[in-house]
């Protein structure tokens, strides 16, 4: 593969987790959540796809995934629907939750280091023709089948926010829930549904990571891409589209360091480490006052 | 000197940091400021403090802990300055743009302890060890307690009766539970009073990342913090943003991960078992305040 290639592939193999979990978390945000524990979510959907995958199916490691996501998501939803707690506050609380519940069951299970546990992991399949596509085709076409269930998904969430019932249900609820209630929208179940789904793809994001990417699990492997992907959320301005091109832009800041190895250009590998943080704070500042939030995003059921 | 004795002081030099850190982060929520990134304003703190007392140590002399902790508090408010400038000139959300940069000062650390900074042999990714003119003093000899510990009640203190008797407290806490009443009645500069607080925050932060290197690490190296940033919004939380409350919250949460610690070496109970503790106890507080009809913090001043 060319070093153009090799960056192209790294951009898509980054992007993909962060796509999933930022996908679901744009719906739940278009319902008026935020959900600042989708970190929780996807290192809970880590472990659950690595204790799932032990079964020897990598679609069963995807499944508990999506249920340790779920499951992180519920305990969100009961505290901020049910409860009216502080989404921020009870959000970082479930971050802290997942990481720390994920830790301690995988010490109990696996002993400190975990060494040697080898688990299935999701192969490259090669679409074919597309595939064949010059410079393009590899990168987007030669990845595990995971990648395209999200080539799959981007379009549908797409589709069903703008074109359906439900989606302008879903939209009226994240930008005024009394009048989405008084229309006859039952805007807490609304919520509660997009916070699930927010969860169960954050969950895969971390079924991703582990299953078609590292292979195994470890303590904190989400390494703050919850947080990244509430960002890229806001830089996709709230779109499904938008933010799988957002999470495209951030991949290929992250994959610079495949083209820079390349390249035998040399720079501290923290540089390459710190750079897509950087870029979201540029990014966010950069899209100051063109982007507006769901209107009641953070403020119902918690606030007055 | 017996085990017991040790084993609280442990606990009283693990709460340090936990205190300072959650003044910072109880001083931000009042004010309306979504500060979660204590845990990078702290690591900012500790790279300036060591290094103008690596750099400077031997110029300053006994004034090098009160010129570098200065420097520490500096930095951490700057630090804490890029997000307050962001949300100001931007209206970037500070709990996304101050986790980031926990992440870029994490990296930086990494990079200024295996560069600049790394101690002369070049094997450890660490800094050289702080000459003893920028250590803090021990508190109780024969163990591990330190100065640092009554610089955070003395801290705590000056919170206290900032927010109980000052003007520039009045007008944090009115920006804090209600932006519009508190610029509309108040005639308080609500964007003003939230830049300020944010700096005050980071600071805060600054010191104590500047009293774990000179009173516990003495020297910068990457795991200086184990999380004391993030763990200080639950210990801050937990006090209800009450500065006296946090010293409570803070001994208590070192107790806890003291004991954490030492279950793991006894009983090789796992040590993350304290991060659900924190988790559960901050659900608790939320779940308790709405059961009471309120909310634990007032809503974020509009940006």
């Amino acid at each position: 593969m060319s070093a153009l290639e090799t960056f192209l592939e790294g951009t898509v193999r980054t992007a993909t987790p962060l796509a999933f979990a930022a996908l679901g978390e744009t719906v739940a945000e278009r319902a008026g959540v935020i959900n600042i524990g989708l970190e929780g979510a996807i290192i809970a959907g880590a472990f659950g796809s690595f204790v799932a995958a032990g079964s020897g199916s990598v679609w069963a490691g995807f499944l508990g995934a999506a249920l340790a996501g779920i499951l992180v998501a519920a305990v969100f939803a009961f505290f901020t629907i049910r409860i009216r707690a502080d989404q921020i506050i009870t959000g970082t609380a479930i971050s802290l939750l997942g990481l720390g519940v994920t830790a301690t069951l995988y010490r109990q299970l696996y002993g400190a280091t975990g060494a040697a546990l080898s688990i299935p992991t999701m192969g490259i399949t090669r679409v074919p023709v597309l595939s064949s596509i010059p410079i393009i085709g590899s990168p987007l076409f030669a990845q595990p089948s995971i990648t395209y269930v999200l080539y799959a998904l981007i379009p549908a969430v797409w589709w069903w926010m703008y074109k359906t019932h439900m989606g302008l249900g879903l939209r009226a609820t994240g930008e005024d829930p009394r009048a989405a209630i008084a229309a006859g929208i039952n805007a807490g179940k609304v919520q509660l549904l997009s916070i699930l789904f927010g969860g169960m793809l954050g969950g895969i994001a971390g079924g991703v990571l582990v299953i078609a990417q590292a292979g195994s699990f470890a303590e904190g492997m989400s390494a703050g891409r919850g947080f990244i992907a509430i960002a890229i959320v806001v830089l996709g301005r709230w779109h499904p589209l938008g933010v799988a091109a957002a999470a495209l832009v951030f991949g290929a800041a992250s994959a610079l360091q495949y083209f820079f190895q390349a390249m035998g250009w040399a720079l501290p590998y923290q540089a390459f480490l710190a750079l897509p943080y950087v870029l979201t704070l540029l990014g966010l500042a950069g899209i100051a006052g063109k982007a507006s939030a769901p209107a009641s995003l953070g403020k119902w059921p918690s606030g007055s | 000197m017996t085990p017991e004795l040790a084993l609280l002081a442990d606990a009283l030099v693990r709460s340090t940091p936990l205190i300072i850190a959650g003044l910072a982060v109880a001083l931000a929520f009042r004010g309306g400021v979504f500060n979660i990134g204590a845990e990078g304003q702290l690591l900012m703190g500790a790279v300036a403090y060591s290094t103008v007392a690596l750099i400077w140590g031997n110029i300053l002399g006994r004034f090098t802990i009160v010129v570098a902790m200065f420097a520490g508090a500096v930095a951490g408010a700057l630090w804490a300055g890029i997000a307050a400038f962001l949300r100001r000139r931007f209206h970037v959300l500070e709990i996304i743009s101050t986790i980031m940069l926990n992440f870029i000062a994490i990296h930086f650390v990494s990079f200024l302890v295996r560069g600049p900074l790394q101690e002369p042999t070049r094997i450890y990714p660490q800094t050289e060890s702080l000459q003893p003119v920028a250590r803090l003093p021990q508190l109780l000899p024969g163990t591990r307690l330190h100065f640092g510990f009554l610089i955070a009640l003395l801290l705590a203190g000056a919170l206290a009766w900032v927010f109980a008797r000052t003007a520039i407290g009045f007008r944090i806490r009115a920006a804090g539970a209600s932006p519009i009443a508190a610029l509309v009645a108040g005639k308080i500069d609500v964007s003003q009073t939230s830049t300020l607080v944010f700096l005050l925050s980071g600071a805060l932060a600054g010191i104590a990342g500047s009293i774990e290197v000179s009173g516990v690490t003495f020297a910068l190296y990457e795991n200086l913090s184990p999380g004391y940033g993030y763990t200080a919004i639950a210990v801050a939380l937990i006090a209800g943003l009450n500065p006296l409350g946090v010293v409570a919250s803070g001994i208590f949460f070192g107790v806890l991960e003291t004991g954490a610690i030492a279950l793991q070496r006894e009983f090789a109970v796992p040590s993350s078992l304290a991060s659900i503790v924190e988790a559960m106890l901050i659900l608790a507080a939320l779940t308790v305040a709405a059961l009471r009809g309120r909310q634990l913090l007032g809503k974020p001043a509009a940006p």
